[in-house]
Protein backbone atom coordinates (compact mmCIF):
# COMPACT_ATOMS: atom_id res chain seq x y z
CA UNK A 1 0.00 0.00 0.00
CA UNK A 2 2.05 2.75 -1.11
CA UNK A 3 1.14 6.74 -1.12
CA UNK A 4 1.27 7.34 -4.44
CA UNK A 5 -0.77 5.21 -7.36
CA UNK A 6 0.92 4.47 -11.01
CA UNK A 7 -2.12 4.30 -13.43
CA UNK A 8 -2.55 4.21 -16.99
CA UNK A 9 -5.97 5.03 -18.59
CA UNK A 10 -7.46 5.60 -22.25
CA UNK A 11 -8.58 8.80 -23.04
CA UNK A 12 -10.41 9.60 -25.92
CA UNK A 13 -8.44 7.02 -27.56
CA UNK A 14 -5.01 8.27 -25.97
CA UNK A 15 -2.79 6.45 -23.70
CA UNK A 16 -1.57 8.06 -20.42
CA UNK A 17 0.48 6.90 -17.45
CA UNK A 18 0.72 9.06 -15.01
CA UNK A 19 1.72 8.83 -10.98
CA UNK A 20 -1.26 10.40 -8.49
CA UNK A 21 -1.90 10.66 -4.54
CA UNK A 22 -5.27 7.95 -4.36
CA UNK A 23 -7.00 10.94 -3.56
CA UNK A 24 -6.80 12.22 -7.10
CA UNK A 25 -10.58 12.70 -7.96
CA UNK A 26 -10.98 11.56 -11.68
CA UNK A 27 -12.46 15.20 -12.19
CA UNK A 28 -9.32 16.63 -11.14
CA UNK A 29 -7.08 14.34 -12.71
CA UNK A 30 -8.68 14.72 -16.42
CA UNK A 31 -8.85 18.58 -15.68
CA UNK A 32 -5.82 18.94 -13.90
CA UNK A 33 -2.94 16.33 -15.47
CA UNK A 34 -4.44 15.45 -18.34
CA UNK A 35 -5.61 19.42 -19.07
CA UNK A 36 -9.08 18.18 -20.41
CA UNK A 37 -10.53 21.13 -19.21
CA UNK A 38 -14.05 20.65 -20.98
CA UNK A 39 -14.91 18.47 -17.97
CA UNK A 40 -16.26 21.00 -15.56
CA UNK A 41 -16.69 20.89 -11.91
CA UNK A 42 -19.90 22.20 -9.98
CA UNK A 43 -20.93 20.33 -6.83
CA UNK A 44 -18.58 17.88 -6.31
CA UNK A 45 -21.10 16.21 -4.42
CA UNK A 46 -22.73 14.03 -7.53
CA UNK A 47 -25.62 16.05 -7.80
CA UNK A 48 -25.37 18.79 -10.81
CA UNK A 49 -24.09 16.58 -13.82
CA UNK A 50 -21.51 18.57 -14.76
CA UNK A 51 -18.38 16.54 -14.24
CA UNK A 52 -20.11 13.38 -15.75
CA UNK A 53 -17.72 10.82 -18.29
CA UNK A 54 -17.96 8.22 -19.65
CA UNK A 55 -15.76 5.12 -18.07
CA UNK A 56 -16.40 1.71 -19.91
CA UNK A 57 -19.10 3.80 -21.89
CA UNK A 58 -21.39 3.93 -18.94
CA UNK A 59 -21.77 7.58 -18.14
CA UNK A 60 -20.48 8.14 -14.45
CA UNK A 61 -19.94 11.47 -12.16
CA UNK A 62 -16.14 11.96 -12.20
CA UNK A 63 -15.64 13.99 -8.99
CA UNK A 64 -17.45 10.83 -7.42
CA UNK A 65 -14.24 7.96 -8.51
CA UNK A 66 -11.04 8.20 -7.65
CA UNK A 67 -8.55 8.56 -10.40
CA UNK A 68 -6.60 4.87 -9.23
CA UNK A 69 -10.35 3.58 -9.85
CA UNK A 70 -9.72 4.20 -13.95
CA UNK A 71 -6.63 2.43 -14.06
CA UNK A 72 -6.79 0.21 -16.54
CA UNK A 73 -10.37 1.83 -17.87
CA UNK A 74 -11.40 3.84 -21.44
CA UNK A 75 -12.59 7.01 -20.55
CA UNK A 76 -14.35 9.42 -22.83
CA UNK A 77 -14.55 13.07 -22.05
CA UNK A 78 -16.35 15.88 -24.39
CA UNK A 79 -13.19 16.44 -26.13
CA UNK A 80 -13.48 12.87 -27.40
CA UNK A 81 -16.67 13.91 -29.01
CA UNK A 82 -16.17 16.04 -32.32
CA UNK A 83 -14.80 14.17 -35.24
CA UNK A 84 -12.30 16.85 -36.42
CA UNK A 85 -11.47 20.65 -34.87
CA UNK A 86 -13.61 22.03 -37.52
CA UNK A 87 -16.41 19.73 -37.14
CA UNK A 88 -19.21 18.75 -34.59
CA UNK A 89 -20.60 15.11 -33.47
CA UNK A 90 -24.22 14.70 -34.45
CA UNK A 91 -25.03 14.95 -30.99
CA UNK A 92 -23.49 18.56 -30.50
CA UNK A 93 -24.50 19.75 -33.90
CA UNK A 94 -28.52 19.19 -32.43
CA UNK A 95 -27.30 21.00 -29.51
CA UNK A 96 -26.24 23.84 -31.62
CA UNK A 97 -28.89 23.82 -34.06
CA UNK A 98 -31.69 24.04 -30.90
CA UNK A 99 -29.93 26.51 -29.11
CA UNK A 100 -29.80 24.04 -26.57
CA UNK A 101 -26.57 25.93 -24.20
CA UNK A 102 -26.02 28.98 -23.08
CA UNK A 103 -23.28 29.65 -20.46
CA UNK A 104 -22.37 25.79 -21.66
CA UNK A 105 -21.10 25.26 -17.76
CA UNK A 106 -23.77 21.76 -17.86
CA UNK A 107 -22.91 21.55 -21.26
CA UNK A 108 -20.02 18.96 -21.35
CA UNK A 109 -21.66 16.63 -18.68
CA UNK A 110 -25.16 16.28 -20.79
CA UNK A 111 -23.68 15.61 -23.72
CA UNK A 112 -21.81 12.74 -22.22
CA UNK A 113 -25.44 11.38 -20.37
CA UNK A 114 -26.91 11.47 -23.48
CA UNK A 115 -24.03 9.67 -25.44
CA UNK A 116 -24.49 6.78 -22.98
CA UNK A 117 -28.47 7.03 -23.20
CA UNK A 118 -29.20 7.16 -27.19
CA UNK A 119 -26.56 4.51 -27.22
CA UNK A 120 -29.01 2.34 -24.95
CA UNK A 121 -32.52 4.24 -25.86
CA UNK A 122 -32.26 5.28 -29.61
CA UNK A 123 -35.96 5.77 -29.49
CA UNK A 124 -36.76 7.59 -26.12
CA UNK A 125 -40.36 9.13 -24.76
CA UNK A 126 -40.30 12.20 -23.86
CA UNK A 127 -40.62 11.03 -20.25
CA UNK A 128 -37.68 9.09 -20.31
CA UNK A 129 -35.21 12.14 -21.51
CA UNK A 130 -36.65 14.02 -18.84
CA UNK A 131 -36.08 12.18 -16.32
CA UNK A 132 -32.24 11.63 -17.85
CA UNK A 133 -31.76 15.11 -17.99
CA UNK A 134 -33.27 15.10 -14.43
CA UNK A 135 -29.68 14.02 -13.75
CA UNK A 136 -27.84 17.29 -14.58
CA UNK A 137 -28.62 20.74 -13.56
CA UNK A 138 -28.79 23.16 -16.01
CA UNK A 139 -28.93 27.14 -14.78
CA UNK A 140 -29.55 28.72 -18.23
CA UNK A 141 -31.67 27.26 -20.80
CA UNK A 142 -35.10 25.95 -19.50
CA UNK A 143 -34.35 22.32 -20.26
CA UNK A 144 -36.94 22.62 -23.09
CA UNK A 145 -34.62 23.51 -25.64
CA UNK A 146 -32.19 20.80 -24.42
CA UNK A 147 -35.21 18.30 -24.91
CA UNK A 148 -35.69 19.08 -28.26
CA UNK A 149 -32.02 18.85 -29.40
CA UNK A 150 -32.00 15.25 -27.63
CA UNK A 151 -35.02 14.64 -29.66
CA UNK A 152 -33.72 15.80 -32.84
CA UNK A 153 -30.52 13.82 -31.95
CA UNK A 154 -32.19 10.58 -31.70
CA UNK A 155 -34.50 11.06 -34.83
CA UNK A 156 -30.73 11.76 -36.82
CA UNK A 157 -29.24 8.75 -34.73
CA UNK A 158 -32.24 6.52 -35.97
CA UNK A 159 -32.17 7.38 -39.58
CA UNK A 160 -28.33 7.69 -40.17
CA UNK A 161 -27.62 4.70 -38.06
CA UNK A 162 -24.69 7.12 -37.01
CA UNK A 163 -22.93 7.23 -33.74
CA UNK A 164 -23.72 10.10 -31.15
CA UNK B 1 -7.46 18.09 -4.08
CA UNK B 2 -10.60 18.38 -1.36
CA UNK B 3 -10.29 14.95 0.41
CA UNK B 4 -7.99 14.57 2.90
CA UNK B 5 -4.81 11.82 2.61
CA UNK B 6 -5.90 8.03 3.05
CA UNK B 7 -3.07 5.13 2.35
CA UNK B 8 -5.48 3.17 -0.54
CA UNK B 9 -5.33 -0.66 -1.00
CA UNK B 10 -7.24 -2.46 -4.16
CA UNK B 11 -8.28 -5.65 -2.96
CA UNK B 12 -7.65 -8.51 -4.58
CA UNK B 13 -9.60 -11.17 -3.04
CA UNK B 14 -12.72 -10.99 -0.17
CA UNK B 15 -10.08 -12.43 2.30
CA UNK B 16 -7.47 -10.17 1.18
CA UNK B 17 -9.99 -7.03 1.89
CA UNK B 18 -11.17 -8.59 5.45
CA UNK B 19 -7.72 -8.80 6.67
CA UNK B 20 -7.25 -5.34 5.34
CA UNK B 21 -10.10 -4.10 7.27
CA UNK B 22 -9.32 -5.96 10.51
CA UNK B 23 -5.32 -4.86 10.22
CA UNK B 24 -6.09 -0.73 9.46
CA UNK B 25 -8.76 -0.43 12.36
CA UNK B 26 -11.98 1.61 12.52
CA UNK B 27 -10.69 4.78 10.66
CA UNK B 28 -10.57 2.85 7.47
CA UNK B 29 -13.30 2.17 5.55
CA UNK B 30 -14.65 -0.39 2.63
CA UNK B 31 -14.68 1.94 -1.30
CA UNK B 32 -17.74 0.41 -3.23
CA UNK B 33 -19.96 2.82 -5.20
CA UNK B 34 -18.67 5.76 -3.26
CA UNK B 35 -21.62 7.04 -4.26
CA UNK B 36 -22.44 8.12 -0.55
CA UNK B 37 -18.29 7.86 0.93
CA UNK B 38 -17.02 10.08 -2.21
CA UNK B 39 -19.36 13.34 -1.78
CA UNK B 40 -18.69 13.32 2.27
CA UNK B 41 -15.09 12.83 2.01
CA UNK B 42 -15.20 15.94 -0.44
CA UNK B 43 -16.25 18.23 2.19
CA UNK B 44 -14.29 16.20 4.56
CA UNK B 45 -17.11 15.67 6.78
CA UNK B 46 -14.95 11.97 6.68
CA UNK B 47 -11.97 11.22 7.09
CA UNK B 48 -10.71 7.89 6.83
CA UNK B 49 -7.63 6.75 7.25
CA UNK B 50 -7.50 4.08 4.20
CA UNK B 51 -9.58 3.19 1.77
CA UNK B 52 -10.27 -0.61 0.75
CA UNK B 53 -11.48 -0.47 -2.27
CA UNK B 54 -13.40 -3.59 -3.28
CA UNK B 55 -14.48 -2.55 -6.83
CA UNK B 56 -11.61 -5.32 -8.15
CA UNK B 57 -13.77 -8.23 -6.68
CA UNK B 58 -15.97 -8.47 -9.70
CA UNK B 59 -16.87 -12.38 -8.22
CA UNK B 60 -18.70 -10.50 -6.18
CA UNK B 61 -21.11 -8.44 -8.17
CA UNK B 62 -23.80 -11.71 -8.86
CA UNK B 63 -27.17 -11.93 -8.80
CA UNK B 64 -28.53 -15.58 -8.58
CA UNK B 65 -31.50 -16.89 -8.39
CA UNK B 66 -30.99 -20.17 -5.23
CA UNK B 67 -33.28 -23.13 -6.11
CA UNK B 68 -35.71 -22.48 -3.45
CA UNK B 69 -36.11 -19.21 -5.37
CA UNK B 70 -34.36 -16.72 -3.02
CA UNK B 71 -32.55 -13.89 -4.67
CA UNK B 72 -28.67 -13.68 -3.77
CA UNK B 73 -27.12 -10.19 -4.15
CA UNK B 74 -23.92 -9.79 -3.72
CA UNK B 75 -21.52 -7.35 -2.26
CA UNK B 76 -20.60 -5.49 -5.32
CA UNK B 77 -23.54 -5.43 -7.65
CA UNK B 78 -24.52 -2.44 -8.73
CA UNK B 79 -28.06 -0.42 -8.38
CA UNK B 80 -28.10 -1.06 -12.77
CA UNK B 81 -27.16 -4.52 -12.01
CA UNK B 82 -30.28 -4.93 -10.03
CA UNK B 83 -32.32 -2.47 -12.37
CA UNK B 84 -31.57 -4.74 -15.20
CA UNK B 85 -31.65 -7.90 -13.67
CA UNK B 86 -34.22 -10.56 -15.73
CA UNK B 87 -34.64 -12.36 -12.43
CA UNK B 88 -35.11 -9.87 -10.61
CA UNK B 89 -38.11 -8.37 -12.64
CA UNK B 90 -39.82 -11.51 -12.74
CA UNK B 91 -39.16 -12.45 -8.81
CA UNK B 92 -39.32 -9.12 -7.22
CA UNK B 93 -39.92 -6.44 -9.61
CA UNK B 94 -40.82 -4.47 -6.22
CA UNK B 95 -37.12 -3.72 -5.61
CA UNK B 96 -37.16 -2.77 -9.43
CA UNK B 97 -39.29 -0.37 -9.09
CA UNK B 98 -37.63 0.78 -6.10
CA UNK B 99 -34.03 1.48 -7.52
CA UNK B 100 -35.53 3.10 -10.41
CA UNK B 101 -35.91 5.79 -7.61
CA UNK B 102 -32.37 5.69 -6.44
CA UNK B 103 -30.39 8.48 -7.36
CA UNK B 104 -29.86 9.60 -11.09
CA UNK B 105 -28.29 7.32 -14.38
CA UNK B 106 -24.81 8.01 -13.73
CA UNK B 107 -25.28 7.37 -9.83
CA UNK B 108 -26.62 4.23 -9.99
CA UNK B 109 -24.09 2.45 -12.47
CA UNK B 110 -21.60 2.83 -9.49
CA UNK B 111 -23.84 2.83 -6.34
CA UNK B 112 -24.16 -0.80 -4.71
CA UNK B 113 -26.96 -2.05 -2.93
CA UNK B 114 -24.75 -3.70 -0.45
CA UNK B 115 -23.02 -0.17 0.52
CA UNK B 116 -26.54 1.73 0.44
CA UNK B 117 -27.65 -0.76 3.18
CA UNK B 118 -24.70 -0.67 5.24
CA UNK B 119 -24.49 3.73 4.77
CA UNK B 120 -28.25 3.34 6.16
CA UNK B 121 -29.67 6.31 5.46
CA UNK B 122 -32.80 6.59 6.77
CA UNK B 123 -33.83 8.31 3.79
CA UNK B 124 -32.81 5.70 1.25
CA UNK B 125 -35.76 3.67 -0.58
CA UNK B 126 -33.59 -0.01 -0.63
CA UNK B 127 -33.24 -0.53 3.59
CA UNK B 128 -37.67 -0.50 3.57
CA UNK B 129 -37.81 -2.19 0.73
CA UNK B 130 -35.67 -5.22 2.53
CA UNK B 131 -37.21 -4.92 5.65
CA UNK B 132 -41.14 -4.98 3.42
CA UNK B 133 -39.38 -8.23 2.09
CA UNK B 134 -37.74 -9.87 4.95
CA UNK B 135 -34.26 -10.00 3.54
CA UNK B 136 -31.70 -11.93 5.51
CA UNK B 137 -28.40 -10.30 5.62
CA UNK B 138 -24.88 -11.68 5.67
CA UNK B 139 -22.09 -10.34 7.32
CA UNK B 140 -18.61 -11.41 6.76
CA UNK B 141 -15.18 -10.78 8.45
CA UNK B 142 -12.00 -12.71 9.34
CA UNK B 143 -13.33 -14.25 12.25
CA UNK B 144 -16.50 -15.86 10.38
CA UNK B 145 -19.74 -15.21 8.70
CA UNK B 146 -22.83 -14.19 11.02
CA UNK B 147 -26.37 -13.90 9.19
CA UNK B 148 -28.55 -11.02 10.62
CA UNK B 149 -32.43 -10.14 10.08
CA UNK B 150 -33.10 -6.97 7.64
CA UNK B 151 -35.23 -6.39 10.83
CA UNK B 152 -32.57 -6.53 13.30
CA UNK B 153 -29.76 -4.75 10.63
CA UNK B 154 -30.79 -0.50 10.87
CA UNK B 155 -29.72 0.76 14.35
CA UNK B 156 -30.26 4.35 13.19
CA UNK B 157 -29.14 6.91 11.40
CA UNK B 158 -26.02 5.74 9.41
CA UNK B 159 -25.94 3.06 11.78
CA UNK B 160 -26.03 -0.73 11.40
CA UNK B 161 -25.40 -4.12 12.96
CA UNK B 162 -22.19 -4.25 11.58
CA UNK B 163 -19.14 -4.10 13.22
CA UNK B 164 -15.93 -1.99 12.02
CA UNK B 165 -14.50 -5.39 10.84
CA UNK B 166 -17.65 -6.68 9.02
CA UNK B 167 -18.20 -6.44 5.48
CA UNK B 168 -21.90 -6.34 4.32
CA UNK B 169 -21.03 -9.55 1.56
CA UNK B 170 -24.58 -10.32 0.46
CA UNK B 171 -27.96 -9.89 0.91
CA UNK B 172 -30.40 -12.77 -0.01
CA UNK B 173 -34.65 -12.20 -0.32
CA UNK B 174 -36.76 -14.93 -0.25
CA UNK B 175 -39.21 -16.27 -2.38
CA UNK B 176 -42.43 -13.89 -2.13
CA UNK B 177 -45.66 -16.74 -1.00
CA UNK B 178 -48.07 -17.86 -3.96
CA UNK B 179 -50.54 -15.13 -3.71
CA UNK B 180 -48.61 -12.05 -3.29
CA UNK B 181 -48.33 -8.48 -5.07
CA UNK B 182 -46.07 -6.11 -3.77
CA UNK B 183 -45.31 -2.08 -5.03
CA UNK B 184 -43.44 0.50 -4.27
CA UNK B 185 -44.39 3.68 -4.08
CA UNK B 186 -42.58 7.55 -3.21
CA UNK B 187 -43.41 10.88 -3.85
CA UNK B 188 -40.41 13.13 -4.93
CA UNK B 189 -40.38 16.35 -6.25
CA UNK B 190 -37.41 15.56 -9.13
CA UNK B 191 -37.07 12.02 -10.18
CA UNK B 192 -34.05 10.77 -8.35
CA UNK B 193 -33.93 12.88 -5.65
CA UNK B 194 -34.72 11.84 -1.83
CA UNK B 195 -38.62 11.03 -1.35
CA UNK B 196 -40.75 13.10 0.62
CA UNK B 197 -42.40 10.17 1.43
CA UNK B 198 -42.16 6.34 0.62
CA UNK B 199 -43.82 2.98 1.12
CA UNK B 200 -43.07 -0.51 0.60
CA UNK B 201 -46.40 -2.83 0.78
CA UNK B 202 -46.10 -6.47 0.60
CA UNK B 203 -49.78 -8.48 0.57
CA UNK B 204 -50.82 -12.14 0.11
CA UNK B 205 -54.04 -12.98 -0.30
CA UNK B 206 -55.95 -16.15 0.26
CA UNK B 207 -58.22 -18.17 -1.72
CA UNK B 208 -60.95 -16.38 -1.14
CA UNK B 209 -59.00 -13.28 -1.96
CA UNK B 210 -59.16 -11.76 1.74
CA UNK B 211 -55.78 -10.48 3.31
CA UNK B 212 -54.39 -13.19 4.60
CA UNK B 213 -51.04 -10.93 6.12
CA UNK B 214 -49.51 -7.76 4.83
CA UNK B 215 -46.23 -5.90 5.49
CA UNK B 216 -45.58 -2.14 5.27
CA UNK B 217 -41.99 -0.38 5.52
CA UNK B 218 -41.29 3.22 4.75
CA UNK B 219 -38.39 5.41 4.23
CA UNK B 220 -38.22 9.04 5.38
CA UNK B 221 -40.40 8.11 8.06
CA UNK B 222 -37.92 8.39 11.56
CA UNK B 223 -34.10 7.54 12.04
CA UNK B 224 -34.43 3.90 10.55
CA UNK B 225 -36.75 2.40 8.15
CA UNK B 226 -40.04 1.60 10.05
CA UNK B 227 -41.70 -1.73 9.33
CA UNK B 228 -45.63 -0.72 10.42
CA UNK B 229 -47.14 -4.07 11.60
CA UNK B 230 -50.16 -3.46 14.15
CA UNK B 231 -51.35 -1.07 11.07
CA UNK B 232 -50.45 -3.85 8.31
CA UNK B 233 -51.99 -6.15 10.71
CA UNK B 234 -55.29 -4.43 11.04
CA UNK B 235 -55.85 -5.53 7.21
CA UNK B 236 -55.84 -9.35 7.82
CA UNK B 237 -58.81 -11.40 7.24
CA UNK B 238 -59.80 -8.60 5.68
CA UNK B 239 -60.92 -7.22 1.44
CA UNK B 240 -58.38 -5.26 0.61
CA UNK B 241 -60.38 -2.40 -0.95
CA UNK B 242 -60.57 1.96 -0.98
CA UNK B 243 -61.54 2.17 2.47
CA UNK B 244 -59.18 -0.72 4.48
CA UNK B 245 -56.35 0.41 2.27
CA UNK B 246 -57.38 4.09 4.16
CA UNK B 247 -57.76 2.90 6.90
CA UNK B 248 -54.28 1.26 7.34
CA UNK B 249 -52.94 4.06 5.66
CA UNK B 250 -54.34 7.05 8.21
CA UNK B 251 -53.01 4.21 11.25
CA UNK B 252 -49.96 3.18 10.03
CA UNK B 253 -48.83 6.99 9.29
CA UNK B 254 -49.88 7.72 13.08
CA UNK B 255 -46.76 5.79 13.85
CA UNK B 256 -44.12 7.30 11.52
CA UNK B 257 -41.65 10.19 12.63
CA UNK B 258 -40.06 12.15 9.47
CA UNK B 259 -38.46 15.21 9.78
CA UNK B 260 -39.73 18.59 8.45
CA UNK B 261 -37.77 19.80 5.85
CA UNK B 262 -37.73 23.01 2.78
CA UNK B 263 -39.49 21.07 0.89
CA UNK B 264 -42.62 19.91 3.60
CA UNK B 265 -43.50 19.91 6.74
CA UNK B 266 -43.62 16.90 9.19
CA UNK B 267 -47.58 16.57 9.27
CA UNK B 268 -47.59 16.94 5.24
CA UNK B 269 -44.91 13.92 5.08
CA UNK B 270 -47.07 12.12 7.24
CA UNK B 271 -50.51 12.69 4.57
CA UNK B 272 -48.27 11.79 1.96
CA UNK B 273 -47.58 8.31 3.47
CA UNK B 274 -50.93 7.73 4.21
CA UNK B 275 -51.78 8.28 0.86
CA UNK B 276 -49.03 6.62 -0.68
CA UNK B 277 -49.58 3.55 1.85
CA UNK B 278 -53.76 3.35 0.21
CA UNK B 279 -52.53 3.46 -3.51
CA UNK B 280 -49.40 1.08 -2.56
CA UNK B 281 -51.74 -1.47 -0.70
CA UNK B 282 -55.04 -1.23 -3.60
CA UNK B 283 -52.01 -1.62 -6.39
CA UNK B 284 -50.12 -4.87 -4.53
CA UNK B 285 -53.85 -6.31 -4.10
CA UNK B 286 -54.15 -5.98 -7.92
CA UNK B 287 -51.27 -7.69 -8.49
CA UNK B 288 -52.04 -10.27 -6.01
CA UNK B 289 -55.08 -11.23 -7.45
CA UNK B 290 -53.50 -11.86 -11.47
CA UNK B 291 -50.42 -13.78 -9.40
C1 LIG C 1 -26.71 12.87 -6.08
C2 LIG C 1 -27.01 11.62 -5.32
C3 LIG C 1 -28.33 11.25 -5.13
C4 LIG C 1 -28.64 10.11 -4.41
N1 LIG C 1 -29.96 9.78 -4.25
C5 LIG C 1 -30.28 8.67 -3.59
C6 LIG C 1 -31.64 8.29 -3.41
O1 LIG C 1 -32.57 8.95 -3.90
N2 LIG C 1 -31.90 7.17 -2.70
C7 LIG C 1 -30.90 6.41 -2.16
O2 LIG C 1 -31.19 5.40 -1.54
N3 LIG C 1 -29.61 6.72 -2.33
C8 LIG C 1 -29.27 7.83 -3.01
N4 LIG C 1 -27.95 8.14 -3.17
C9 LIG C 1 -26.92 7.28 -2.53
C10 LIG C 1 -26.60 6.05 -3.40
O3 LIG C 1 -27.66 5.14 -3.40
C11 LIG C 1 -25.35 5.31 -2.92
O4 LIG C 1 -24.97 4.48 -3.96
C12 LIG C 1 -25.49 4.43 -1.69
O5 LIG C 1 -26.09 5.12 -0.62
C13 LIG C 1 -24.15 3.94 -1.18
O6 LIG C 1 -23.69 2.87 -1.94
P1 LIG C 1 -22.21 2.85 -2.49
O7 LIG C 1 -22.00 1.51 -3.08
O8 LIG C 1 -21.99 4.02 -3.35
O9 LIG C 1 -21.39 2.93 -1.13
P2 LIG C 1 -20.11 3.78 -0.68
O10 LIG C 1 -20.33 5.23 -0.87
O11 LIG C 1 -18.88 3.18 -1.29
O12 LIG C 1 -20.09 3.43 0.86
C14 LIG C 1 -21.04 3.96 1.77
C15 LIG C 1 -20.67 3.51 3.19
O13 LIG C 1 -20.89 2.12 3.36
C16 LIG C 1 -19.67 1.42 3.62
N5 LIG C 1 -19.74 0.19 2.80
C17 LIG C 1 -19.90 0.12 1.45
N6 LIG C 1 -20.04 -1.16 1.06
C18 LIG C 1 -19.96 -1.90 2.19
C19 LIG C 1 -20.06 -3.30 2.46
N7 LIG C 1 -20.28 -4.18 1.45
N8 LIG C 1 -19.96 -3.73 3.73
C20 LIG C 1 -19.77 -2.84 4.75
N9 LIG C 1 -19.67 -1.51 4.56
C21 LIG C 1 -19.78 -1.05 3.30
C22 LIG C 1 -18.56 2.36 3.21
O14 LIG C 1 -17.39 2.13 3.95
C23 LIG C 1 -19.18 3.72 3.53
O15 LIG C 1 -19.07 3.99 4.89
C24 LIG C 1 -27.60 9.28 -3.88
C25 LIG C 1 -26.27 9.64 -4.08
C26 LIG C 1 -25.96 10.80 -4.79
C27 LIG C 1 -24.52 11.17 -4.99
S1 LIG D 1 -19.30 18.18 -9.95
FE1 LIG D 1 -19.73 16.09 -10.11
S2 LIG D 1 -21.86 16.03 -10.04
FE2 LIG D 1 -21.45 18.14 -9.64
S1 LIG E 1 -26.18 26.46 -20.42
FE1 LIG E 1 -25.60 27.54 -18.62
S2 LIG E 1 -25.86 26.01 -17.11
FE2 LIG E 1 -26.70 25.07 -18.82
Amino acid sequence: MDSLYTLTTTVNGRIHTRVVEPRMLLSDFLREDLALTGTHVGCEHGVCGACTVLVDGVAVRSCLMFAPQVDGCAVETVEGLAPGPDRLSLLQEAFRETHALQCGFCTPGILMTIKAFLAETPDPSETEIRETLGGTLCRCTGYQAIVAAVTLAAARLRTQGASP
Amino acid sequence: MKPAPFQYLKARSLEEALAAKAALGDDARFLAGGQSLIPTMNFRMAQPTALVDLNGLTGLAGIAEQPDGTIGIGALARHRDVERSAVIARWQPMLVEAVREVAHPQIRARGTLCGNLAHADPMSELPAVMLALGARLTAQSVSGQRMIAAQDFFRGVFTTALSAEEMLVHVAVPPLQAGTGTCFLELARRKGDYAMAGVAAVVTLDDRRLCRSARLAYCAAGETPVLAEPAAGLLVGAVIDADSAAAVGTAAAEVLAPTGDVQAGADYKRHLAAVLTKRALLAAADRARGA
